[in-house]
């Protein structure tokens, strides 16, 4: 082999990936604190400076920064595009998130201009240096098929979504006007529905049928999901910017919605066939999630129909990132963790001898507390909206315990690797021949 | 037109029902079952395995030069599925569900994104570079079926 050590498949090193699974946990542990001490003001608007510190500390710190390991697993898994220079771009990208995403929230939450203003260039580079990575990993791809071109068009979605972000974290941090009004909505709008939906959906489309052997998707949502929403979005968006008081627009991504909605209700009747008897913590928050996607979507559709506007619309915001984005990584993550360390432990351990399985890795119990703990938050947490003087201090707990149990897990992951590696050191047999 | 792709991800979906087949018989503690069920599936499992050792990865790797390419990685992985179902024939006499379970998990991912690997890359490499062989080389895996 031309390479020795852990490279020895196109999978990076095990501290690329594990670095951003670690370390997202504590984010929405912070999150839980913006919520227990400025859940009033939280509540009432999806702009006020509390909800803007705790939605990125979920977004970025949590949903981005898991998405980032991720995909510097899937790329060349999946797609068969390692990203070059692996260790240093995770190094980049994981510290500009980190700080990135402190100095944003801290900015909000205090009305600093100048942590504003240093969030802005800390994501900057972060970013940057990720998606240019991301971007050398895909045009070296030696096949092209769906799954690339989605995960290049989810990329694209994150590049979007990031500028438009630096735009509002420039007008915020050093008072320059963002180019249109219209940015407020086009940068959820690319978050949710051009970045993290898509990510989802095109990792889903491999990883239910596998984790669950569910029948396939059909092949035209397969081929067809990502280039249609990224379509939609695209003109959603050219026709905002010019003209953002016009509201036909809405019909446009009201149609990226429906999209979603389909995917959504197809992977529960997906699961519902599935082979495979057993419904871990994985499958749960899944479903889970699929069920949170839904109301979402449903709500936001109806939401100008609805009384009480304003809650509804951080409902969606709630149903959206915590009950959907936040379930379906964490359930990602169980799997993800435990196995990673497993493969690098299968080529640390010298052959013949045992390698402590997932199971052993992480057993189903704290899983599902996990699992269980999340759902509860996502239920406090809507509650808390329509009524956030008596129920935002609950909700604030239980997305702690949330948050706690997940790093927990995380970290007992990580002790089991260590005390296996250490083993295998100890052991008399000779080094690892790979 | 049968491709290699298409022959081979066929069968990658059979060995997947007989996983799940044992799984359920070892979940629901019917051991007698689960550790026949698991047999059939190892079996099934190396019967694939030689198939593409035996016959379609030297070809490919005879066609194309790569000889130190992705059939060594998918080598080094049908190596260790296999000690994954040995650990799981041996959980299952011993019927001890937390490791067969535990194992058969494991076995699931790695499995799931090996076969994901040949399927969008080796498979597709193979049907482009082997493409006027692929009817006789097919004909040769059935004929060892």
């Amino acid at each position: 082999m031309a390479q020795a050590g852990l490279s020895y498949d196109q999978a990076p090193p095990l501290a690329v990936p594990l670095r951003f699974f670690a370390t997202a946990p504590l984010f929405l542990l912070a999150a839980a604190v913006v919520v227990g001490i400025r859940g009033e003001e939280l509540f009432a608007s999806r702009l006020s400076p509390a909800a803007l510190a705790a939605t990125h500390l979920v977004t970025l710190g949590f949903m981005a920064m898991t998405m980032l390991g991720a995909m510097s697993q899937i790329l060349p898994v999946l797609a068969g595009a390692p990203l070059p220079r692996p260790r240093l771009v995770a190094t980049v990208a994981h510290l500009g998130l980190t700080f990135g995403t402190a100095a944003l929230a801290g900015g909000f939450l205090v009305g600093s201009p100048r942590l504003l203003g240093s969030a802005v260039v800390l994501l900057a580079a972060g970013f940057g240096v990720f998606l240019i990575a991301v971007a050398i990993g895909l045009a070296r791809a030696p096949t092209r098929n769906p799954t690339n071109i989605g995960l290049a068009l989810a990329a694209v979605g994150l590049a979007i979504t990031v500028v438009l972000g630096l735009e509002l974290g420039v007008m915020h941090g050093f008072g320059i006007a963002a180019a249109s009004p219209a940015v407020r909505d086009l940068h959820p709008g690319w978050g949710l529905l051009g970045w993290t939906g898509l990510l989802v959906a095109v990792v889903g489309f491999h990883v239910v049928p596998m984790f669950q052997m569910t029948p396939d998707y059909p092949p035209s949502m397969r081929r067809g999901l990502a280039p249609a929403v990224f379509g939609l979005m695209m003109v959603w968006s050219f026709v905002r910017w010019r003209d953002p008081s016009a509201a036909w627009p809405a019909w446009i991504i009201a149609a990226a919605g429906a999209v979603y909605l389909a995917f959504a209700v197809w992977t529960l009747r997906l699961q519902a066939r599935r082979r495979r008897a057993r419904a871990d913590a994985t499958l749960v928050l899944w479903r889970f999630g699929m069920g949170c996607a839904i109301a979402a979507l449903a709500g936001w559709m109806a939401r100008d129909a609805m009384p009480a506007a304003d809650a509804l619309e951080v409902a969606v915001g709630v149903l959206a990132i915590f009950g959907f984005a936040v379930s379906v990584i964490a359930g990602m993550l169980h799997k993800i963790v435990p196995f990673l360390a497993w493969f690098h432990l299968r080529g640390l351990v010298a052959k013949g001898r045992r390698v402590p399985h997932m199971g052993m890795l992480l057993p189903d119990a704290p899983q599902r507390r996990y699992a269980h703990a999340q759902m509860a938050a996502t239920v406090a947490l809507v509650a808390a909206v329509f009524a956030p003087a008596q129920v935002a201090p609950i909700a604030a707990l239980l997305v702690a315990l949330a948050a706690a149990l997940l790093a927990r897990n995380v970290l007992t992951v990580l002790r089991a690797f260590r005390e296996a590696r250490i083993a295998t050191q100890d052991a008399p047999a000779s080094a690892p021949q790979r | 037109m049968t491709t290699i792709g298409n022959f081979m991800a066929g069968d990658h979906r059979a060995c997947d029902d007989l996983f799940a087949d044992a799984e359920a018989a070892a979940a629901r503690g019917d051991w007698r079952d689960a550790e026949a069920r698991c047999g059939a599936f190892a079996r099934a499992m190396e019967r694939h395995f030689s198939w593409e050792e035996e016959t379609l990865f030297p070809a490919f790797e005879e066609a194309t030069g790569m000889t130190e390419g992705p059939t060594v990685m998918m080598r080094m992985e049908h190596a260790e599925m296999r000690e994954l179902m040995a650990a799981m024939q041996a959980a299952a006499k011993a019927r001890a569900a937390d490791d067969y379970l535990g194992a058969g998990e494991t076995l699931v991912v790695l499995m799931q994104q090996h076969n994901m690997k040949e399927e969008q890359i080796l498979y597709p490499l193979m049907d482009r570079r082997l493409g006027g062989e692929a009817d006789a080389l097919l004909a040769r895996l059935a004929s060892t079926a």
